[in-house]
């Protein structure tokens, strides 16, 4: 497999999440169910980590000193298989598997089954836990990584997300870094007619994080961000990004009923095209 | 010693196997502050019961390696979860109900579905929790527990096997639960005995009936054999303490020399030791099997002494129910 080329470049970067965008429409389609808009949506955020921000070994998934990346918010999933697939964990045939029977590639993602998992997930609200006891135990072992925890607004729902935020705090967990995707979508329409979760940054706050807000589609100001929070100490780091739910693809964008659905054979055609790889 | 039971069921010491009264949670405490010392890879959490489940000598010891989450069990098995992703060997403690009901999907979804290094031990398991009444007596844990694809579950009978079951568990790699009591008990286990997760031991097999026991039961149905004994009945006691994977070889024996089996557990009779025998042996050997536990209610405040006696978890009427069913 080739080694990872990773850059700070945004043109490079901006690239590397078109990629991974195309290669999630491309698997949703072909596996006829999944979950099309969260994916989208935090398409930029997940490239900046994996092409540029996270240190990691692709050929040596259990290197000990990599920077571990949760998704928290699980049904996610062909995200985190196609950022895995193009740093080179496993040939990217392998996405075409997605959901099927006997596949790694699970519906959710499932650490057992697939090498770059950290963690099965897909009951929300529960990564954030994980990671803090990761960053508990690197702290132990004084071994220097990042933790990054990609959460869905939605989930922070959860009761369990807001124990979790705590219990960073407490413990000055500054190799933490969550990830809130604000797309305002969750899967029975806006979260604000769901269950309101504004002031989110307020919130965070409230609960002694360093809290920055940033566009999470905005290549330079998620690599600013990435870098900024490295160098706060002694609390942990929470990125409030707000997106579009599908961005990408026009079709999907801001349409609640692509939370969890996949894309048609003719909306791939869309999709491809908008995407810069029709007729690739 | 005048005491065996007396501390949980308010009897007089009549027999010569019990020796000193320990709870299971203090032996906890004890064996996790020697494990501490040995292997540094050992890191403790607990949900503010750090008093009660005695998880506090380690966190005396060892700060560093111990983690306070506050009231929050779902959280706590989560870090804990983190934790083992790092290589340390989490124990996470507070009370049986808490541990296993409040955080039953956090356990299934991340330490079961990824098979990680978790050691779950929690205490006051069971109506012997007396007092504090049903909110805090665990008689579903078991049947939570079993029903998780990867886990183990362990019940140890006295201070000397709670010990040998932690010695055990943090050498061996997966999710473990193991269910400790509040209340002291009388030590059963004969002073070689050395436990192995899914062994049974065998004190004897009687050829009229064999009592399969876990926890605190054990005591009360070697206290059973004895009332049997003396009215001409030759009864066994087997102690169940791993209840899943269960000793199926033992299980068989037994079912092969006896007409009859009695199961006694601090528990549910849904879902627990009872449970887990009838099903095996219902597939595999078919024998009489009367199961003896909480039949389907919650437990209430009052003695230890008070509440086993009421729901039937004594040594007299395990040896009633033989006779009954003989």
């Amino acid at each position: 497999m080739a080694e990872l080329i990773t850059s700070k470049d945004i043109g490079f970067l901006k690239e590397q999440a078109r990629r991974i965008r195309v290669a999630i429409v491309k698997m949703l389609t072909e596996a006829g169910s999944g979950h099309t808009g969260g994916s989208l949506s935090s398409a930029d955020i997940v490239a900046a980590l994996y092409f540029y921000k996270m240190k990691h070994k692709p050929s040596d998934p259990k290197w000990e000193l990599r920077d571990r990346f949760i998704l928290s918010k699980g049904h996610a999933a062909p995200l985190l298989y196609a950022a895995l697939a193009l740093t080179g964990y496993f040939d990217q045939n392998l996405l075409k598997t997605l959901r099927k029977f006997n596949s790694p590639l699970q519906g959710h993602p499932s650490s057992k089954l697939l090498q770059g998992v950290e963690i099965s997930t897909g009951s929300l609200g529960q990564g954030l836990s994980i990671a803090n006891g990761i960053a508990l135990g690197l702290k132990l072992s004084n071994i220097h990584s990042r933790v990054y925890c990609l959460l869905g607004d939605g989930e922070i729902q959860e009761g369990q997300v807001w124990e979790a935020a705590m219990t960073a705090s407490h413990y000055l967990l500054d190799n933490v870094c969550a990830i809130v995707d604000l797309n305002d979508l969750q899967i029975d329409g806006r979260c604000s007619e769901v269950m309101k979760i504004e002031p989110v940054a307020k919130k965070w706050e409230a609960f002694g994080w360093h809290v920055f807000e940033i566009d999470g589609h905005n290549m330079e100001q998620i690599v600013e961000t990435l870098d900024a929070a490295e160098k706060i100490k002694i609390k942990p780091s929470v990125i409030l990004a707000r997106t579009i739910k599908g961005k990408g693809v026009s079709i999907f964008e801001n349409k609640v009923e692509y939370h969890g659905i996949s894309p048609t054979v003719d909306e791939l055609g869309i999709a491809l095209k908008e995407l810069g790889e029709d007729g690739k | 010693m005048g005491s065996r039971t007396q501390e949980i069921s308010g009897k007089k010491d009549n027999g010569s196997f019990f020796g000193v009264a320990i709870a299971t949670r203090d032996a906890y405490g004890e064996a996790l502050a020697e494990l501490g010392k040995i292997n540094e890879k050992i890191v403790v959490l607990d949900a503010d019961l750090s008093g009660s489940t005695k998880t506090k000598k380690f966190s005396k010891l060892f700060p560093q390696r111990f983690f306070n989450m506050g009231i929050s069990e779902q959280d706590m098995v989560g870090t804990a979860s983190g934790l083992s992703l790092t290589g340390k060997i989490p124990f996470a403690s507070t009370f049986a109900i808490f541990e296993t009901g409040r955080a039953w999907e956090q356990i299934r979804q991340t330490v079961c579905y990824s098979n990680l290094n978790v050691k779950l031990v929690a205490t006051h398991g069971g109506i012997s929790v007396g007092e504090d009444g049903a909110s805090h007596q665990s008689l579903e844990d078991i049947a939570l527990m079993r029903v998780l694809p990867n886990m183990t579950v362990i019940v140890p009978a006295d201070g000397l096997e709670t010990k040998q079951v932690i010695n055990a568990i943090s050498e061996y790699v997966g999710p473990v639960y193991v269910r400790l009591g509040r209340a002291k008990v009388p030590s059963v286990m004969p002073a070689d005995y050395s436990f192995n997760i899914g062994n049974a031991h065998v004190f004897n097999i009687g050829s009229d009936a064999v009592l399969i026991a876990n926890g605190i039961m054990v005591a009360a149905a070697l206290e059973a054999r004895d009332i049997l004994k003396a009215k001409g009945i030759d009864a066994g006691v087997i102690n169940m303490s791993t209840v899943k994977p269960i000793d199926t070889r033992v299980l068989l024996e037994v079912a092969n020399k006896t007409p009859l089996i009695v199961t006694a557990e601090e528990h549910s009779i849904i879902g627990g030791l009872g449970s887990a025998v009838s099903e095996f042996l219902s597939e595999n050997h078919p024998v009489k099997i009367i199961r003896i536990g909480v039949r389907d209610s919650f437990g209430c405040s009052g003695k230890p002494s008070e509440l086993l006696s009421f729901f039937g978890l004594t040594s007299e009427n395990i040896a009633k129910t033989v006779i009954n069913n003989l």
